[in-house]
């Protein structure tokens, strides 16, 4: 990993007025051009709040975090509307518009930085055939399963050709066929499209599996980082042997 | 029974009164209450707008508009009635206390029908970069369609009785007629068709708004 930083957290802290433990107590970390970098810990940890902080659907308490060497925190409305192209996001609860279809959704963030028609259609045909959904394009997200709408939320999350996409618990409400899959897909987009993938879980096995490297969170600090064979071969931190343990006593 | 009393022009007339209250307060209560109820919802904790003030204020006018009793509202209003549209009277003078007693309510079902729109979708929309203009009109609001339009049903079944009410301070309509010949000078077949012609109305209100609401449901 000789890329340079493309996302950087410097003693990041976050806390939300209804709780007294903040979510976030000086996180500093940075994601690699190109990797896929992983942060796992358990509920309550604040990894959603950190990855949200990424495209500012959160504003940090103190500490920065920047993309591409600009404090998000900087940017005016239009600048951080820029940004949020060029960094894709999908969700546990995948975050489709059920009003409409899989086309349309996928053409939705087209539509809302005023790409023309015909280019719309395009990208929205080559993005379903690269994710396999090529028949389901005028059906509506009730109509799919939960692997198939997990899908419309990676090419719709890819139709600005972002260079980073951030993963919130995207396979946690998925079966374990279809997050491996899932995962499959993500792996190959990232070495196709030279992606930079941030992938926030809770689970060992998806860290495992795509992971180039991994924090892992917990209470809101950091207490480990590294290459994923480090982590599993010698974790030094008990949050870490935990979430091994619950991992081992999953798989037998 | 005969129903000697019944004179059907007059019900007639009274029914397109009553229509007419009905559709001019219902327009206008949606313009109003819509983008209240957008704003109740946008301001709200942790939402596009977050804003304690002005949710609070919001809030506050909503709630103590929904707590004068229609029949009161009617009567205080009279004057801004007056200065609005130049009379209390007949079914012009009778939509301005309507509207205001209506859209507070219909703004508050809005809101809590903005609320079922799911987090991630809402989180989606803004991490496309979508402005707050476009998340609300071309995400938040065709999301919450059938929920929006279950509101405005059950909002319209109100605006029925609330117009009926309207009758007691002269707007003209079935309720207007239920009371003075019916109830005043005790022609219960007058009662009894208004009643009737009432219970179809809100019949006819609740079919159509359930086929609308089911025609934007995709789920």
């Amino acid at each position: 990993m000789s890329e340079p930083a493309v996302i950087e957290f410097r003693d990041v802290q976050k806390r939300f007025a209804s709780n007294a433990e903040p979510a976030l107590a000086g996180v500093t970390l940075s994601v690699m051009r190109g990797e896929i970098f992983g942060v796992i810990g358990q509920s309550g940890a604040g990894k959603s709040t950190l990855v949200r902080l990424i495209n500012a659907l959160e504003r940090p308490g103190a500490g920065t975090v920047s993309v591409d060497g600009i404090d998000v925190a900087s940017l005016d409305a239009d600048g951080l509307r820029r940004l949020r192209r060029r960094i894709g996001m999908i969700f546990q609860n995948f975050g489709l518009l059920s009003s409409r279809t899989v086309a349309q959704n996928v053409a939705f963030p087209l539509r809302l930085a005023g790409t023309g028609r015909s280019e719309i259609d395009t990208r929205v045909d080559e993005l379903l055939a690269r994710v396999g959904l090529t028949e389901h394009a005028h059906k509506y997200p009730a109509q799919l399963s939960g692997g198939q709408k997990q899908r419309v939320g990676i090419a719709r999350a890819l139709a600005t050709r972002p260079e980073v996409l951030l993963c919130d618990e995207a396979t946690s409400a998925l079966d374990p066929e279809t997050t491996r899959s899932v995962l499959t897909l993500l792996k190959e987009l990232n070495a196709e499209l030279g992606l930079t993938i941030v992938l926030i879980t809770h689970e060992m096995e998806v860290v495992r599996r795509v992971c180039d490297r991994v924090a892992v969170l917990e209470t809101g600090r950091v207490v480990e980082t590294g290459t994923v064979g480090d982590i599993f071969s010698n974790t030094a931190h008990e949050a870490t042997r935990r979430m091994l343990g619950a991992m081992a006593e999953h798989a037998a | 029974m005969s129903f000697a009393n019944i004179d059907w022009s007059d019900i007639g007339q009274a029914c397109l009164d009553t229509l007419a209250m009905l559709g001019g307060s219902l327009v206008l209560t949606i313009l109003l209450g819509l983008p209240l109820g957008v704003l109740l919802f946008l301001t709200s904790g942790r939402q596009l707008l977050q804003n304690r003030t002005a949710n609070a204020v919001v809030g506050f006018i909503v709630n103590v508009l929904r707590s004068v009793p229609f029949v009161i509202l009617l009567i205080v209003m009279i004057p801004l009635t007056v200065a609005l549209v130049g009379t209390s009277l007949g079914v012009v003078g009778a939509i301005p206390p309507l509207v205001i007693g209506a859209a507070p309510f219909f703004a508050r079902l809005v809101e809590s029908a903005l609320r079922e729109v799911d987090r991630n979708t809402i989180e989606a929309v803004q991490s496309m970069g979508a402005t707050t203009s476009q998340a609300v009109w071309r995400a938040l609001i065709p999301e919450a369609m059938p929920g929006i339009i279950s509101a405005a049903t059950v909002t319209a079944v109100a605006l029925v009785s609330f117009t009926a009410m309207a009758g007691v301070v002269g707007a003209g309509g079935l309720g207007d007629l239920a009371i003075r010949f019916g109830y005043q000078r005790f022609q219960t077949d007058v009662m009894i068709v208004t009643v009737v012609i009432l219970i179809l109305m809100v019949q006819v209100i609740q079919f159509a708004g359930d086929r609308l609401a089911q025609h934007y449901t995709r789920r």
